[in-house]
């Protein structure tokens, strides 16, 4: 391995080591020099737009910009000089001039980058106040709001959507002081090619981007005695909750978040693990007759709902590749108005199924046609983490002191593979632990498929089962699906199982998860620690084998028949369509 | 021989001979050559129909050994369109379709000059030949050195006066670093307008390791009333593709871009031709001349954006991206058009290697000031009497532009500023008027040499509007990149709507300023950089106009109506009428010869009256 060559510079007198390419911004913040940022997006969005991590370097006409300008051998830098403070203060005044400053009641109060710039930067003041842009807020769609009045057109949402996503739903139109961020036609989300990933909410650094709340309807039927009130949770929800009661990255707070809901007055509490778990049992079962027939191979995972629009959107001539399974959340919903209505026997109507998911794409999912039994949709409501975050300090709960509570029976038990749905890979994982011991009818040795795991955009495996090889495909990221749906278009694609997640990461990083701030993300590995969580939470199960899990086992034969038979079928499992992609 | 170069050097051996008829008017012949403008301005005057009637005309009556050629820009565009006859060189001015049969008739068949269409100098004297009138005595052609003398669609025609002649020598007798030390010799500077030495950009993109680089030519000349580029696009398109191969030879490109503004149709038209020309000889292709180098050129057209001017910014464009800059560094020569090593150079730039090479560097240093070496075209407009295109050696000083060449200001006004520059640029008050003309001492007034847009303003003109002019110029044209300049320059707008419509204060101009002086450290492109530069300017020399504004309210050249206080100055009052007659709402009244009064609640301040006085009386 070569060597890497080190660059020695000075940064506020202090001496700096660090490899050549290295950004003043990167060098800094290694040695705790904290440079402030906003459109700085680590590897996403590198463009030196908003100009506020602007830094001296002595002997250089003009600032330097840090997060684009590489370091230089005995390079002198100053981040904090009277000069530099006082351009990043007519630079941060020139954009609170042009923001809705309605702080108190933005959605992103207290976890917004601009709002806790203008509080480090003592703005005590607008100097150069003038004329705003106004913009309607578009509302139009079920999962996102934009509100441009906010947006200080930092792009980190298009590069997120276009360079990342690479799906370009949105990006810059007009000049100048009119530029603002729009759609083709300026038209709602709603009727353009988003899939409702949901990542440019994650990556706003105010309240531009948000989820379509679902807090008051939800509120209304807890308030209404004669609804019952179902909540189930999301694999990835546990491990970030926490996060917005200022608990570090990573926490497992399953306990307390199971123990919020019932004090929010959920009449039950159950886990979307065990929705996953019927997922791999349907999924599998679909997978092992789609191989042993070689039918529509490769067959690709349906439980991503961005994904899902997505393949609607660009490959409707290749949807005969996706499992034909409702994702877990759609299957336990339709579940609970049908074989649980009916073993506790109340009226489907009046039970509201209410989703706590770590996905906004799932708002969208929960109101198509095709989410209904009987002429009642499957999940009646879906609250992104953050919404739940919001309403559990809206009733005044002490997150962190509450005591750890179970999920309610019957259907609250779920295996280690249910859990790790929430990271790219999990579903695949889980998925072939069954299809292994369905297709040998043999004990798993080793039920790790490391193969599977990890950040890596696109992973490749060939797994051997019995005297079978199945190769299989792992991809997150809408950029990285891509990759895959051009090789099965160009005939290229010699695998036969593919797990697809919309967004970088899985679920854990999903588009309704807690927003960290740039810094955060060029500091930490959120992804990581996260999927750490959700692989430990799998490790620590008692079970571990979607197809072992007692619940499931009983329902299916009490109620469901076979796993694939005709009443899974018909409660277990949807179709998709053709979507055009404007609609406009 | 190679057959190209055998078949280029008889052209240009036949063709030379045939058109000493251009430049000699001593030569011995009975063939007539009219030539007639056909830039943009003469032909936005009907050049065109003038070509077409004389062709017409010449046909019918079947008159022999004449020719009609439509060239590039002569210059004096206040006196277009333009007709020249040679060899005996008649200037003919402003020119209407319906002359043409009088001028065939007199001047062709009847040897008997035009009287009334001979151009006039600016002291009123006839002029026969174009050589004689003022305008041209103190420029020299280098640049626009075919504009006007060749039919620009005619490669033959370029290849008589020396074309491809530069890129024979380069390729034949030439390695790659001594063009680029012939270049670096010669001084030469950028003419896009910061004048960064054109020869160390050449080394610098040379000296990048890469297996593909680009040579691009920067046509997306931008500034209100620059022009110099187009017409050399118009004139002369040969000399720029000849000096982009020469380039591409240097640094070791074999690929050439030029993005032009779609807004220039004949430029854009007369290059394509160009082009096509240069290909179907096999001057632009596989292995040029015989040698082991290949180069080839593409036109790309420019939507309009201003920004696209600033050099990241038209790469981006080039490449299908939106028109926006990139932060420097890297700079295009280490990572430039597709993130390759790119040479970008502006039109007039190319438009002076030919020469360089084929008169040497000696030659081009020789003229000019110790760091400003050549020529600098300008487009010569505004308040000055011959409006038009002229190439001054650097160092002439701005009086000598604006009196000698330019003829002074016009309706007997006083010369009040000239904006170099265009919006990126500086008003230069009368006390720099002997100031010589280089990229230094340009900057050391406060404005700059830019790509050479010059406008002159008369003492009608009020500087704190003419700054809000300029900058609602850049409001307009910022693409909105980063936050100084989408946000600041518009704010800076807003505080000078504020102070010209009566409601600004001490605390506006203090504001006004401070983000004058901010938002060209903190922006990230050179169109945000300077686009205080107006601001800045005018607040150096004319700060006591932004004070009355301030303070008293007022606006002495009544150019900010809501602070105009138009009175008539019974001193200087002949009762002449001219203001009562053009007065649109009737407020002036005044008996012949006495003296006139203004109504001030009739007045709308529309300050007519001030610009017709003839006795500079109202104000």
């Amino acid at each position: 391995m070569s060597e890497e060559k080190m660059i020695n510079l000075k940064i506020d007198n202090k001496d700096v080591r660090v490899p050549e390419g290295t950004t003043i911004l990167e060098a800094a913040r290694k040695v705790n020099i904290d440079i402030p940022t906003l459109c700085f997006l680590k590897e996403i969005n590198e463009v030196g737009d908003c100009r506020m991590c602007i830094t001296e370097v002595e002997g250089r006409r003009g600032f330097a910009t840090s997060c684009i300008q590489k370091v230089e051998e005995g390079m002198v830098v100053h981040t904090n000089s009277p000069a530099v403070i006082e351009a990043r203060r007519t630079i941060l005044d020139l954009i609170l001039s042009n923001h809705h400053r309605d702080c108190l009641t933005c959605v992103r109060n207290g976890n917004c980058e601009l709002q806790s710039l203008a509080q480090k930067l003592n703005m005590t003041d607008i100097r150069y106040d003038g004329v705003k842009n106004e913009y309607e807020i578009d509302e139009l769609s079920p999962s996102i709001v934009r509100d441009f009045n906010k947006c200080i057109l930092c792009r980190r949402c298009v590069a997120t959507c276009k360079k990342v996503q690479k799906i370009g739903a949105i990006d810059t139109t007009q000049r100048g002081f009119s530029s603002c961020i729009s759609t083709v036609g300026n038209n709602s989300l709603n009727d353009v090619n988003c899939t409702f990933c949901g990542q440019c909410i994650e990556n706003c650094p105010t309240g531009a981007l948000h989820e379509k709340e679902s807090i008051e309807e939800v509120w209304k039927k807890l308030k209404d005695p004669e609804t019952y009130v179902v909540v189930q949770t999301a694999p990835a929800v546990r491990v970030a909750l926490g996060e917005e009661f200022g608990m570090p990255i990573g926490t497992n707070a399953t306990g307390k978040m199971v123990n919020a809901l019932k004090c929010l007055g959920f009449d039950k509490v159950f886990d979307t693990n065990t929705g996953a778990d019927f997922t791999i049992m349907e999924e599998g079962t679909e997978f092992v007759k789609r191989f042993k027939e070689n039918d529509n191979l490769p067959m690709i995972t349906s439980c991503s709902p961005g994904w899902v629009k997505y393949i609607e959107m660009n490959y409707p001539e290749n949807l005969k590749h996706l499992s034909s399974c409702k994702s877990p959340h759609e299957m336990f919903g339709a579940l609970i108005k049908t074989y649980y209505a009916e073993k506790e026997n109340i009226d489907p109507a009046k039970i509201y199924v209410v989703s706590v998911m770590p996905c906004i794409a799932k708002k969208f999912e929960r109101q198509r046609e095709e989410m209904k039994e009987n002429g009642l949709y499957d999940v009646d409501a879906v609250l992104t983490t953050r919404e739940l975050a919001r309403m559990i300090k809206s009733a005044n709960i002490e997150f962190t002191e509450l005591e750890d509570e179970a999920f309610d029976d019957p259907m609250g038990e779920a295996t280690g593979a249910g859990a790790i749905f929430g990271v790219t890979g999990g579903v695949m994982e889980a998925a072939l632990r069954s299809v292994s011991e369905i297709l040998t009818g043999k004990e798993l040795e080793k039920i790790d498929f490391e193969e599977v795991r990890g950040q890596t955009g696109i992973k490749r495996a060939t797994i051997k089962i019995g005297d079978n090889e199945i190769k299989v495909v792992v991809a997150h990221g809408l950029g990285n699906a891509q990759t895959i749906m051009e090789e099965i278009k160009q005939g290229k694609a010699d695998y036969q199982f593919v797990e697809i997640m919309a967004c970088p990461g899985g679920c854990i990083m999903g588009g309704g998860q807690p927003i960290k701030s740039s810094k955060t993300r060029m500091t930490v590995d959120v992804r990581k620690k996260r999927a750490d969580a959700m692989y430990t939470i799998d490790e620590k199960s008692k079970i571990r084998k979607s197809h072992e899990n007692p619940v499931l086992q009983k329902i299916y034969q009490d109620y469901l028949g076979e796993p694939g038979g005709h009443k899974a079928h018909e409660i277990l499992h949807t179709h998709y369509t053709e979507r055009e992609k404007y609609r406009i | 021989m190679n057959t190209v170069l055998e078949n280029i050097r008889k052209i240009r051996e036949e063709k030379r001979q045939e058109l000493d008829i251009r430049v000699n008017s001593q030569v011995g012949t009975n063939e007539k050559h009219i030539l007639v403008c056909h830039g943009t301005g003469c032909t936005s005057s009907k050049s065109p129909k003038i070509i077409e009637n004389f062709r017409k005309i010449i046909e019918e009556k079947n008159i022999e050994n004449v020719r009609v050629i439509q060239t590039g820009c002569f210059g004096l565009c206040a006196k277009g369109p333009i007709v020249i006859i040679r060899p005996e060189d008649t200037f003919y001015a402003m020119v209407k379709p319906e002359d043409c049969e009088e001028i065939i008739q007199s001047h062709i068949i009847e040897g008997k000059p035009v009287e009334r269409l001979l151009c006039k100098d600016i002291d009123g004297t006839v002029v026969q030949k174009l050589d004689d009138l003022t305008f041209y005595k103190k420029q020299k052609r280098i640049a626009l050195k075919n504009c006007g003398k060749i039919d620009p669609e005619q490669i033959d025609e370029y290849i008589a006066f020396d074309g491809y002649k530069a890129l024979e020598k380069v390729l034949l007798e030439m390695t790659p670093e001594e063009v680029i030390e012939e270049v670096e010799k010669s001084g030469l500077r950028g003419r896009g307008g910061a004048g960064f030495p054109t020869g160390k950009k050449w080394r610098l993109t040379r000296d990048v390791e890469g297996d593909q680089k680009y040579v691009v030519c920067n046509a997306d000349e931008g500034d209100p009333g620059a022009f110099m580029d187009r017409s050399i696009l118009e004139g002369d398109p040969h000399s720029v593709v000849e000096s982009m191969i020469i380039a591409g030879y240097a640094i070791g490109a074999n690929q050439g871009y030029i993005y032009v503004r779609a807004e220039y149709p004949i430029a854009v038209q007369r290059f394509g031709v160009a082009i096509k020309q240069a290909r179907e000889y096999g001057l632009l292709g596989k292995n040029i001349f015989g040698t082991d180098f290949s180069f080839d050129i593409e036109i790309r057209l420019g939507a309009g954006a201003f920004v696209c001017g600033e050099e990241t910014a038209l790469l981006e464009s080039i490449e299908g991206k939106r028109g926006q800059p990139r932060v420097k560094p890297p700079y295009p020569a280490n990572s430039g058009l597709w993130g390759k090593p790119t040479l970008i150079n502006n039109v007039e730039t190319y438009a002076n290697i030919t020469r360089i090479i084929l008169n040497g560097a000696e030659w081009y240093s020789s003229i000019g000031t110790e760091n400003s070496k050549g020529t600098k075209v300008f487009a010569l407009g505004g308040n000055v009497v011959n409006v038009g295109l002229v190439e001054v050696p650097m160092g002439t000083t701005l009086r000598e532009i604006v009196y000698d060449i330019g003829g002074g200001i016009p309706n007997g006004r006083g010369f009040k500023a000239a904006q170099t520059g265009g919006p990126s640029g500086g008003c230069i008050p009368a006390e720099h008027l002997d100031t010589p003309i280089d990229y230094e001492s340009l900057k050391a007034i406060g404005s700059m040499m830019g790509s050479g847009g010059l406008i002159v303003m008369d003492d009608t003109k009020c500087m704190v509007n003419l700054a809000k002019f300029y900058l609602s110029f850049t409001v307009d044209e910022s693409c909105g990149k980063c936050t100084p300049c989408r946000i600041g320059t518009k704010r800076m707008l807003e505080l000078l709507e504020k102070i010209t419509s009566g409601n600004g204060d001490k605390e506006d101009l203090e504001k006004l300023e401070e983000l004058a002086n901010s938002i060209p450290k903190t922006a990230v492109c050179g169109l945000g950089q300077s686009a205080p530069n107006p601001v800045l300017s005018t607040l150096k020399y004319f700060r006591q106009e932004y004070l009355e504004h301030v303070n008293e309210k007022v606006c002495k050249t009544g150019e900010c109506k809501a602070l105009a206080k138009i009175q008539i100055d019974e001193e200087k009052c002949r009762g002449c009428g001219m203001c009562k007659r053009n007065c649109p709402v009737e407020a002036i009244s005044g008996e012949p010869g006495k003296k006139h009064h203004i109504d001030e609640a009739k007045c709308i301040k529309c300050a007519t009256c001030i610009s017709v006085c003839p006795f500079h009386a109202i104000g």
